[in-house]
This record gives structure tokens, C-alpha cells and sequence, in this order.
């Protein structure tokens, strides 16, 4: 589905990926750990060229986006996105929000947009809150927003980036509940978080990434009762802080 | 001696009195405004059609120069910046001078209105680029980021997502410039355009009467006064929401 072939990533002299081999496999839901600094950003935003690769291959459903042919902004409706920092077009309503790119990119009528992004809406438990603007909604229901705005193009993989850090501890809950669906719905994810209990319990495969270089890889078990490397083992004992 | 003082009272009275007549005669003169109105009024329709074929003009030319700026192309921007530069720094009045007594030097002969219309895009799209420019930047860069990772193209980004929240973000600047620009126009009467000041001072020399003048002034006063009261209210809000 999501296939990354020594994939690397300069800025200047800083080499942020030094050539990442990833691949994520359909329905699957991988999960990347690592410091701050490691590249997990960088990573992501190499899956959907909002970051270029220097070197490499990034292929979605065997379509090779690094290409310099390939319809980048075709591509991308697959490829769902979601931010740290939500992201929202504070002057649209959270329904304008989502049907922006149907209409735009879909070309969709109006009342066929907004019957797709209303279902997006109730799809995250927002239905009713569809005419709210992102300044009346809490962290928690605006990052809900950002989801379905992502999900309502129906993409084949979806890429999260720190989702929840940017959330107070008691609007976490909502959004992972979202993702736990999504999970179960058969999507494609693209995890970098530091939720290690979301890790544990709904992930496939955790990779550990330090220093632009994934440094092992595993099931949640394996890597969190058993890292093989030294540098997993620090960071594991300095996240969970024991 | 009381009849001295009374007759040197009535005296500074009828004074006074031929002093107040004199300014009406002069200044308020209803019989000249009558015998001149229609002038008048030709020349605040010409103002009128100034405003109107100038401010969108100098708008568009701003965001053209402004959006084009947003693609951060070196060498474009190097050359953005000459023109803003150059033209706000070139007084409006030189400018149009030179376009209208210097173009027919190099063969050009160019009617006054299309004189005008020239040197105030120059000079009315620099301002309105700079405007546009520190709109667009004070939008953040997650902005244009979200709107591109759902397919949404360049330009698209620009019109839906970057735009509206850019205009919103510097509309006390955009109108305090139009503002500028439609006083600007009396410059026009210069190269002969029968705008509302020309009209004055030829109904001023027809009359032999500074009345026109008044009228004039009163008519600018009518006419931006109102502009003049939203702009403070809007500031006022932009003040309130800091
Ligand atoms: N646009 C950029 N220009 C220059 N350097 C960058 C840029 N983006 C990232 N970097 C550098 O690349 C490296 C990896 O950054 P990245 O944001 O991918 O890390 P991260 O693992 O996501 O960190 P965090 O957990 O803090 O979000 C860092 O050294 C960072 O300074
Ligand atoms: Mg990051």
C-alpha cells in the first residue's frame, strides 16, 4: 500500500533521513517512536511530498510520488494527512472545512459534498456541531474535524502526526477513539505519537527511529517488553519514566 | 460723546455685516452654485468613474504582484521588490506628468484618461501589493500545508484557504489605502480629465467666484467621509479582538 525505498532527506547539512526502507502493508496500522528530532516529521511528510525526498522511492498502490510525472495533487486526495497542530481554516465552519477539497478537488456539487462531509462529521461525532466555526470547538473536536476533513476524500492511507500532543490530557480520549475506528474500519495508518498505551493496544508494528534512521522495528510487545538496542531501551525508560 | 460711541458701534456693525456678506457672496455664493452645478456634477460622475475603474485596477495589480511574490521565486521576488520600491518611492504626481507629457515624446500619444489609469496602477498596485503581501504572510504555513495534503493545488490554496483569512487579516489597511487612492484621483485634473476638481476650477474661472471650490470640497468631504467612519469602526473591532 505504502512502500518507502531508501528514502533520504537533507536540509542543507543536516541529513534527516538517511534512507528509510518502510513498507505498510494494507489495513495495517504502524506506529513510529523516536526522539525529538529523529526525522518522524520528516518521514511523514515525505509520504505525501509536502517534504521532497533528496533520494528514493515513495510508492502509494505501486504509484512511484516522487516521480516528477505523477499528478502530485491527484495523488495526495489518498494520501490524508493529519497535523499536530489541527490545522483548520478558521473562516470556514467545520462543514466548509471538510467539503473544501470535495468541491474543489472532487469537483462535487454542493449538495453532494455536503452530504458526504456531514456523514464525515457523524462518522467522528460531530454531526451536530457542523456549522460550528474552529474557534467554537474544543482541541479535541477540532483535531475530529481535521479527521473527517481527511477521511471524507476516502484515502487509501492516512498519516498522523502527533495528533494528540497538542490536546489537554482529557480531550486525548475523543480522538483516539476516532482512530481506534478507523482502525477497525480496515484504514491504512501512518502513526507518529507518543501515546505508548494507544501503541500497545492498536498497533501492528512500532518502529523506533533515532537519528534519521529506523533502528528497529517490531510488534508492540516486542518492542516495548523486549528492544534489542541500547538507544530503545533509553528512550522507552525516559518516555514512560522508569 | 454717547452719540459718537453709538454711531462708531453702528458703524463696526454694518462693518461686520458687509464682512459676512462678502464671505457668503464669495464663498457660499447659491447663485453661482445654481449657474454651475451642472458642471459640478460632471466632474463628481467622472470622480465617481475614476474611483471605479482605478481602485479594482490597483487592487487586482496588488494581488498579482502580491501572489506572485507567495511563490518565493528569487528572481521574481528581486524584481517585485524593484517595482514596490520604485514605485513607492516615485511621488504619484511626477508619475503621471511624465506618462502624459513624456509617452508622446516616444510616439505615444496617449489620451489623459488612459494616462491616469496607468500611473495610478503603478503606483496604486505597489501599495496594495505590500498590503496583500504582509496578509499573505501572516498566515501561517500549517495553512497552505492542510490544503495542499487534500489536493488542493497552488493557486487553489491561494484563493480558498490563504486569501480570504490574508484580506480579513489587513482589511483596515486595504480600505485606509483605497481611501488614499480616491483622493488621489484630483490629481487627474492635472493632465486635463474633467474630474471633479477641474471641474471646480473651471467653473471657478467661469464665475470668477471661489464658491465652486467650496462645493468641491464639501462634495470630497460627502463622498470619503463615510469611508472614512467604517475604517475607524473597523479599527476599533481589530483593536478590541487583541
Ligand atoms: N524545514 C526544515 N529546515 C531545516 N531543517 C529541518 C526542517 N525540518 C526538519 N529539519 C531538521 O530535520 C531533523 C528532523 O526533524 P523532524 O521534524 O522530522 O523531527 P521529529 O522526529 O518530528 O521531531 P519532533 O518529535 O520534535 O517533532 C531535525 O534536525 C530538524 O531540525
Ligand atoms: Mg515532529
Amino acid at each position: 500500500m505504502l512502500e518507502l525505498e531508501a528514502v533520504r532527506k537533507s536540509f542543507g547539512a543536516i541529513e534527516a533521513l538517511k534512507g528509510i526502507d518502510l513498507l505498510v502493508a494494507r489495513q495495517e496500522l504502524v506506529f513510529i517512536i523516536g526522539p525529538s528530532g529523529s526525522g518522524k516529521s520528516t518521514l511523514l511528510r515525505c509520504c505525501n511530498r509536502l517534504e521532497e525526498p533528496t533520494a528514493g522511492r515513495v510508492l502509494v498502490d505501486g504509484v512511484d510520488i516522487v516521480s516528477p510525472d505523477v499528478d502530485i495533487n491527484e495523488m495526495r486526495r489518498h494520501i490524508g494527512m493529519v497535523f499536530q497542530s489541527f490545522n483548520l481554516y478558521p473562516h470556514l465552519s467545520a462543514l466548509g472545512n471538510v467539503t473544501l477539497a470535495l468541491r474543489r478537488v472532487l469537483k462535487m456539487p454542493r449538495d453532494e459534498a455536503n452530504e458526504r462531509g456531514r456523514a464525515a462529521l457523524d462518522g467522528v461525532g460531530l454531526a451536530e456541531r457542523a456549522d460550528a466555526y474552529p474557534n467554537e470547538l474544543s482541541g479535541g473536536q477540532q483535531q475530529r474535524v481535521a479527521i473527517a476533513r481527511a477521511l471524507a476524500l476516502e484515502p487509501k492511507v492516512m498519516l498522523f502526526d502527533e495528533p494528540t500532543s497538542a490536546l489537554d490530557p482529557e480531550l486525548v480520549g475523543s480522538v483516539l477513539d476516532v482512530m481506534r475506528t478507523m482502525r477497525e474500519s480496515g484504514m491504512t495508518m501512518l502513526v507518529v505519537s507518543h501515546e505508548m498505551g494507544f501503541a500497545r493496544e492498536a498497533a501492528d508494528r512500532v518502529l523506533f527511529m533515532d537519528e534519521g534512521e529506523v533502528v528497529e522495528a517490531g510488534s508492540p510487545a516486542r518492542i516495548f517488553e523486549s528492544p534489542e538496542h541500547a538507544r530503545t531501551r533509553e528512550f522507552l525508560r525516559r518516555v514512560t519514566g522508569h | 460723546m454717547g452719540g459718537v460711541a453709538l454711531r462708531l458701534e453702528a458703524l463696526s456693525r454694518a462693518r461686520e455685516a458687509a464682512d459676512v456678506e462678502a464671505l457668503i457672496y464669495n464663498f457660499f455664493n447659491l447663485e453661482v452654485l445654481l449657474k454651475v452645478h451642472p458642471l459640478l456634477l460632471k466632474g463628481f460622475w467622472m470622480t465617481i468613474q475614476l474611483c471605479i475603474l482605478v481602485v479594482p485596477l490597483g487592487i487586482a495589480g496588488g494581488l498579482v504582484v502580491a501572489v506572485a511574490y507567495s511563490f518565493h521565486v528569487r528572481w521574481l521576488n528581486w524584481l517585485l521588490i524593484a517595482y514596490v520600491d520604485f514605485f513607492r518611492s516615485f511621488p504619484p504626481l511626477v508619475l503621471l506628468i511624465l506618462v502624459f507629457y513624456g509617452l508622446p515624446f516616444l510616439g505615444i500619444e496617449v489620451p489623459s484618461l488612459i494616462a491616469v489609469l496607468i500611473a495610478f496602477l503603478l503606483n496604486t498596485a505597489s501599495y496594495y501589493g505590500e498590503i496583500f503581501r504582509a496578509g499573505i504572510e501572516s498566515i501561517g504555513r500549517g495553512q497552505r500545508e492542510a490544503a495542499r495534503s487534500t489536493g488542493l493545488n497552488g493557486i487553489q490554496t491561494m484563493v480558498f484557504v490563504v486569501l480570504p483569512q490574508a484580506v480579513r487579516n489587513v482589511l483596515p489597511d486595504l480600505i485606509s489605502n483605497t481611501l488614499e487612492v480616491m483622493k488621489f484621483t484630483a490629481l487627474a485634473s492635472v493632465v486635463a480629465l474633467p474630474e471633479l476638481l477641474r471641474m471646480g476650477r473651471v467653473a471657478q474661472g467661469l464665475t470668477y467666484n471661489p464658491t465652486p471650490l467650496i462645493a468641491v470640497a464639501l462634495i470630497y468631504l460627502a463622498l470619503l467621509w463615510p469611508i472614512v467612519r467604517l475604517l475607524s469602526r473597523l479599527e476599533r473591532r481589530t483593536m478590541a479582538k487583541r
